[in-house]
């Protein structure tokens, strides 16, 4: 299909996606109900940061920085791989293979339109943050950085959708991937900044984690918001996180071109 | 009576554990992804105690015994509670629970127990090992006396979970679509990671408040770790029998009711 008829399909896609969204928010707000691992974490470092700051943060950074880090991950999370192993499992994955357009933009649909839906629960969250710490710990402060932020926002959204998309993709090769989904989720918790910020780690753990993805997924849109870098830093980060953007974006496509040419589905 | 229902449960415990001889390979699948998790919850703690040698009146070694208890618990949650009551949740949706409620056996006895996952069971070595561990750090052995009370205590917190699962799964007669209310379940359950006392300052002490007596995370692995280690008091000791005991006699109280409210699928 062409960027023609994309750009044509893609509304009515959203609108569907979207109305999904809305049909099943209950669903949803349990899925958010259950994000409970920044305040498990959030808990524990303020004990931890109760008699004296550890490095830069206070108990109040504590609580700027787990909260930023609950509405992020609301916003940048995807479960396409999840999705992928299932309609692969049942053979459903004809159906979409049927449409004249990938399935690709069909999974990036159904996240994107959640999005409004997300932002209504990550908002309240964020008020609560800046009336417990103070606007300059829980929001960006400049126009510069709220530009830096929205689009690494962006960009953290699409390393996961991308690499859900990829891990996804290798089911179509292994018959299923979840337990490697689930491998990929642990190294996530561990190496983003979603337990901890990054910079508690030794100095030899975190250049390798400034090579890896996952920085980019969480800690990276979670510290522009917490105004932890100036210009120069900050630039060069979302420089980094997009280079894994495009990274990511050619190894999902490649495995997913190459994973759908197995694709057999029972019945007919 | 009594026999009866032990000679249904090993009969169920046998269809189970041949179900999981036909996927031997999930063992070190499921050690594998196991023993990644449990790296979650360590790396906090290295992060923590690298900054700090104590915290909240706990050393590493001791919260290590938190999140070995945890791990632990975990294992029995996957490997024996989980399967059985998610399997409650899906006869409830297709209106199959019919067929159980038919059989001259106790109802909840029977969906309890209607699926096990041994392999899960590798969590349970895992925090047997995260002991090992632990009390090699602390340089000394839990005394006979914590051994056994904490022992008592894996009783009592199995029960606890149990209990709360039970009321979880009663609200799939109201609500049905329940499949994420068991993974919100698994998510609370993850503040049980940390000793308990670390919820004191939060909130003024209400966390304290809730974690004991509304949803009792603290009975079930600090209560436990501290059992092993020789300071649990005793009043404490015996609020974990009592408490669990109630919360299981009302669970039981709150099924027999749901299970008024079921209305079969064609009917």
């Amino acid at each position: 299909m062409n960027a023609r008829g994309l750009l044509r399909a893609l509304p009515t896609m959203l609108r569907v996606s979207f109305a999904e969204s809305v049909a099943y928010r209950a669903e949803m707000f349990v899925w958010v109900l259950s994000t409970t691992m920044p305040l498990v974490n959030m808990v524990l470092w303020m004990a931890v940061a109760k008699s004296a700051p550890v490095g830069n943060f206070g108990q109040a950074d504590f609580v700027g920085y787990f909260l930023a880090t609950f509405a992020v991950r609301q916003l940048t999370s995807a479960w396409a791989a999840w999705l992928i192993n299932w309609e692969v499992k049942q053979g459903t994955l004809a159906m979409r293979l049927l449409r004249p357009i990938s399935p690709l933009w069909g999974y990036a649909s159904d996240n994107v339109a959640g999005f409004p839906m997300r932002v209504v629960v990550a908002l309240p969250v964020v008020l609560l943050s800046i009336a417990l710490v103070g606007a300059d710990k829980a929001v960006p402060q400049h126009a510069w950085q709220w530009g830096l932020f929205l689009v690494a926002v962006l960009g953290g959204w699409a390393i996961t959708f991308l690499a859900n998309v990829a891990i996804g993709a290798l089911s179509l090769f292994l018959d299923s991937s979840q337990k490697m989904m689930e491998v990929w989720m642990v190294l996530f918790f561990v190496c983003s900044g979603y337990m901890y910020p990054v910079e508690f780690l030794p100095e030899g753990l975190r250049t390798v984690i400034d090579w890896l993805p996952f920085r980019y997924q969480m800690g990276l849109p979670v510290e522009l918001m917490t105004n932890a870098h100036d210009l120069p830093t900050a630039l060069g980060l979302v420089a980094r996180q997009w280079a894994w953007v495009l990274g990511m974006g050619a190894l999902a496509v490649g495995l997913w071109k190459q994973g759908v040419k197995r694709f057999a589905a029972f019945g007919g | 009576m009594v026999r009866r229902y032990l000679r249904l449960l090993t009969v169920q415990l046998k269809a189970s554990g041949l179900q999981a001889l036909q996927y031997r390979a999930d063992f070190f699948t499921d050690g594998f992804t196991s023993l990644c998790w449990v790296f979650t919850a360590l790396a906090p703690l290295f992060v923590v105690y690298g900054s700090r040698p104590e915290v909240e009146g706990w050393s590493f070694g001791e919260a290590l015994l938190v999140v070995g208890w945890f791990t632990l618990l975990q294992g029995i949650l996957e490997g024996a509670i989980n399967p059985s009551l998610t399997g409650v949740v899906e006869h409830i949706r297709k209106g199959t629970l019919d067929f159980v409620l038919l059989k001259p056996a106790d109802a909840q006895f029977l969906v309890s127990t209607q699926r096990f996952l041994p392999w899960r069971a590798f969590n349970v070595l895992t925090g047997l090992g995260l002991f090992i561990y632990a009390f090699l750090l602390l340089g000394r052995g839990p005394s006979p006396l914590g051994l056994l009370t904490s022992l008592l205590l894996l009783g009592t917190s199995t029960l606890l979970l149990y209990s709360l699962w039970i009321l979880t799964v009663s609200a799939a007669f109201f609500v049905v679509r329940v499949d994420n209310l068991t993974y919100l379940f698994t998510s609370i359950f993850d503040f049980a990671r940390w000793p308990s006392s670390v919820f004191k300052g939060v909130a003024k002490g209400a966390l304290t408040l809730v974690f004991t007596y509304v949803i009792p995370l603290a009975l079930m692995t600090t209560f436990p770790a501290e059992a092993m280690l020789g300071r649990l008091p005793a009043l404490s000791l015996v609020g974990a029998v009592v408490g669990s005991a109630a919360f299981a006699w009302v669970a039981r109280r709150v099924w027999i009711r749901s299970i008024g409210h079921y209305t079969s699928a064609s009917s």
